[in-house]
């Protein structure tokens, strides 16, 4: 699963440093942090308005909305992540991704801009395991003063805590 | 240059198996006595087009028996062949050979070598080719005189590759009668194949006649034959251009091959004179009469049809679904517009209301195939299970015209295969039995299709031993279900429908070993339909079907449990009442329950299952929801109704998981997601950790 691509082999912890070749993230914040994802898996960006809640579902699984017909569920990641001040009004903003087959979409602060990031301006994610998991970094990237997280989103969103596909809900 | 043929191959096992099928029903539907010429064609161009498809992909199995079988299909359809039931009984089984080829090639099945040189052999042997181990009926050189005949105008003799087509034109004497022209007539039938083109006034033997002979003999030996009895000064013999099929089968002329290798060996031993391979066991003297149709009246009609892929149907009942719901939309916010100003645009309004709705029609009966599609599978599988059980079945089919959803078609297939199975081992009785009874030897299965409200009804009907209300009470009180002896017959009936349960003395790999009809009942009610058993104990047993019409459109009541809106299904909803504070009554201080009408049902509170703060404050101020499904019957709490609605069901799987509780989703009129609840599901029983946090 990880690679190391660094030309330096760094014995820093680098854990899950996947292989991080560089691309374009659209990067976002969340709180006082900003976070990049990839820009291939972004389908669109809107506002937040008329939700739908789902019985049952975890804090930040805030429900459903209808995309033009097609039935998306939306979850707050500054409820997940702990972040920033969680209030909607009208500029709050709703990532809307397609990862694995899935649309999903994901509340955030704000949205700022589609960076290029070669792979040298990314370095691995430091060892914070002790405190949270960092499977879904992909690393740090660093532009002019800005420090990026950046997230690997698919992981993420198919991952087991996000409770979002079948098979990690709760047994009939 | 190279093609790469891949591509195709997906075209061609779709038209192939829908050959196949075609071809099936017509064999099945072939009159012995009778065949239409129409049909016998179709059934060979079957043959011949998946011949040629088969070589030109290169499948050489395939090619080999399809090419058997056309060559002995082209023989009976020019009447050179009679049809025999043995030969349809091998047609069927090239079939199958063939069907099991084309799954070798399609990846998912195994094609049988075996059983393909089998029917090979057998075809040729019936063609009366190479192999013949067998004495045949009638010797070479014998005259086969019961065989001839009064000619049909219709009969088509059409010569083979080394025969000539003769016309003899001739005089009888005044005075001659029939039997010297039956006599006459058997001499030449030695040669050859013979008819009457043209004759005096009927009955009468006297006069000029003008035959025509097909044969391989020379014309020194017709000229015998016939210079015997006619005056030679009046008989004329010449060769007739080969005008096979009077313009017939003018599109399959070049089916014919000329050097067919099975065929001439027969023709070319036409040295010693040998009668043509006649019908053999043809029990009267007519060779098989041929009706005569409008010919290409199939191929009229495959022209007006186009084949398309599923996913664009599917798409287009998507779009045409999104158009309902914009359009309900637009309906409600101009609801708010003073009528009088806004005239203009309410009529448009409304036009496209109507407008929307007839297009949503006419898409969702796009995918509307007639039932007989499933049907058609059925003379096959009762002809083959009444013989392996030695009883004597008939299937009716009533209704096939009626249609139905394409992918209820597909699901429906196995729970009827199943139905019927039951029915003609359980419920027909053997014939001995049947005959004892008064009843005629040959049971019968109905199956019947119709429409009923919003939904269609299917019918499985017999006339066999029916129910025996006694031996299932019996066998339920044996397995410890406790049911009262009171009970209704139609809930005994329900009972077989119990997993496990299964009144037959002996188990046959077809039945009885109680594992059918619950997976029946499941696979019905996973489709939203139900299933009701009628019988009378010695008359009969009728099975009926109901499904609802299409799966992608729900009627609803629209309920608000505090400020969320949820959509009921109707089919499911008994009443709703609004209970009096002194009927709601608690047990052990746990549950409630709601007395309604003599009866007491217990509440469930959907506040709770779907964890909403209520708005009502307690249970007598909102409205209770009878619900029912299976016999059973609940009552569920909601604060509000709000009105009945026909709402499309979209997916919540597709990007979310399933939510207990909830069946799926649906977008209202103002663009907000309400969810549907799955009634069936909370009357039947919610497990306790639903309310667990997910």
């Amino acid at each position: 699963m990880s690679q190391a691509i660094q030309s330096t082999p760094s014995k820093q912890g680098a854990v899950a440093a996947t292989a991080a070749a560089g691309g374009e993230f659209l990067t976002f914040t969340l709180g006082n942090e900003e976070y990049g994802v990839d820009i291939l898996k972004v389908q669109e960006i809107r506002g937040y308005d008329a939700i739908t809640k789902i019985a049952n579902a975890p804090e930040f699984i805030k429900g459903v909305v209808n995309l033009r017909g097609i039935i998306v569920p939306i979850v707050d990641m500054r409820i997940k992540f702990n972040l920033g001040n969680v209030e909607y009004n009208q500029f709050t903003v709703v990532i809307i991704l397609n990862v694995c087959g899935r649309v999903v979409g994901m509340v955030v602060d704000g949205v700022s801009d589609v960076i290029m990031l070669s792979p040298d301006k990314i370095k691995p994610a430091p060892d914070f395991s002790a405190q949270f998991d960092i499977e879904y970094l992909i690393g740090l990237g660093t532009v002019d003063q800005r420090m990026l997280i950046l997230v690997d989103i698919e992981k993420l969103m198919n991952g087991r805590d996000m409770a979002l596909m079948n098979e990690y809900a709760e047994a009939a | 240059m190279t093609v790469d043929m891949t591509q195709f191959y997906q075209v061609f096992f779709e038209e192939s198996s829908e050959l196949l099928a075609e071809m099936e029903t017509l064999l099945l539907k072939v009159d012995l006595a009778a065949p239409d010429t129409e049909e016998l064609n179709a059934i060979f161009r079957v043959a011949h087009s998946i011949k040629g498809g088969a070589s030109t992909f290169g499948f050489t199995d395939m090619t080999e028996v399809t090419h058997v079988l056309e060559s002995l299909l082209d023989r009976v359809r020019k009447g050179e062949l009679a049809l025999t039931s043995e030969m349809v009984d091998v047609f069927l089984k090239a079939r199958d050979v063939v069907t099991g080829q084309l799954a070798g090639h399609r990846g998912d099945g195994k094609a049988d070598p075996v059983a393909a040189q089998t029917v090979c052999d057998s075809l040729k042997y019936l063609a009366g080719g190479i192999t013949a181990p067998l004495p045949m009926k009638k010797g070479p050189g014998s005259i086969d005189s019961s065989i001839l005949a009064p000619f049909s105008g219709a009969a088509v003799a059409v010569p083979a590759a080394s025969e000539v087509c003769y016309q003899i034109q001739f005089v009888m004497p005044e005075a001659a009668n029939a039997d010297a022209l039956e006599k006459l007539r058997t001499n030449l039938a030695a040669l050859g194949k013979v008819e009457s083109v043209g004759a005096p006034v009927s009955g009468v033997a006297g006069g000029n006649h003008v035959w025509r002979l097909v044969s391989a003999a020379p014309d020194t030996d017709i000229w015998e034959a016939m210079a015997f009895a006619v005056d030679p000064a009046g008989l004329k013999i010449e060769q007739e251009a080969a005008d096979p099929g009077y313009g017939f089968f003018d599109a399959f002329h070049a089916a014919i091959v000329p050097a067919d290798p099975v065929a001439s060996p027969v023709t070319s031993t036409a040295a010693a004179p040998e009668p043509k391979r006649r019908a053999t066991d043809a029990p009267d003297a007519a060779p098989p009469n041929r009706g005569r149709r409008e010919s290409d009246k199939a191929t009229a009609a495959d022209a007006t049809s186009i084949r398309v892929g599923v996913e664009k149907v599917d798409q287009l009942i998507n779009l045409a679904g999104e158009l309902v719901i914009t359009q309900a939309m637009l309906t409600q916010t101009a609801s708010q517009l003073d009528p009088v100003q806004h005239e203009k645009l309410l009529n448009g309004l409304a036009q496209l209301d109507r407008n929307t709705r007839d297009l949503q029609e006419s898409v969702m009966s796009i995918r509307m195939m007639p039932i007989s599609f499933v049907f058609s599978r059925f003379p096959r599988v009762v002809r083959d299970l009444a013989a392996k059980l030695n009883k004597e079945v008939e299937l009716k089919t009533v209704g096939e015209t009626t249609e139905l959803d394409k992918g209820l078609i597909e699901k429906i297939a196995d729970p009827l295969n199943h139905l019927v199975r039951n029915s003609i081992d359980h419920g027909i009785e053997m014939p001995e039995k049947r005959r004892a009874a008064g009843k005629p030897e040959k049971g019968t299965i109905t199956l019947r299709a119709f429409h009923q409200g919003g939904n269609i009804v299917i019918e499985v009907a017999d006339d066999g031993a029916g129910l025996s209300r006694e031996r299932i009470l019996a066998k339920a009180l044996s397995q410890g279900m406790n049911v009262p002896d009171s009970i209704a017959d139609q809930e005994v009936w329900q009972l077989i429908f119990a997993a496990g349960f299964s009144t037959a003395e002996v188990v046959t790999d077809v039945s009885g070993r109680g594992v059918g009809m619950d997976v029946v009942k499941r696979n019905i009610q996973a489709l939203g339909g139900s299933v009701e058993i009628d019988s009378t104990f010695g008359a009969g047993t009728r099975m009926s079907i109901r499904l609802p019409l299409t799966l992608a459109i729900l009627d609803g009541l629209s309920v608000k449990v505090g400020d969320q809106l949820f959509i009921i299904p109707l089919n499911h909803i008994i009443e709703s009442l609004q209970p009096a504070a002194s009927d709601v009554k608690s047990v052990r201080n746990q549950g409630t329950v709601v007395h309604v009408r003599g009866e007491y049902l217990p509440v469930l509170k959907s506040h709770e299952i779907f964890n909403i703060p209520p708005v009502a404050a307690d249970t007598g101020m909102g409205i209770m929801v009878i619900l029912e499904s299976d016999g059973v019957k609940k009552a569920l709490f909601v604060d509000e109704l709000v009105g009945q609605h026909q709402v499309v069901i979209k997916s919540l799987e597709s990007n979310y998981r399933r939510i207990r509780g909830v069946s799926g989703a649906t977008i209202m009129g103002d663009g907000k997601v309400a969810m549907i609840i799955d009634a069936g599901m909370l009357v039947r029983g919610m497990k306790p950790e639903l309310r667990a946090a997910a």
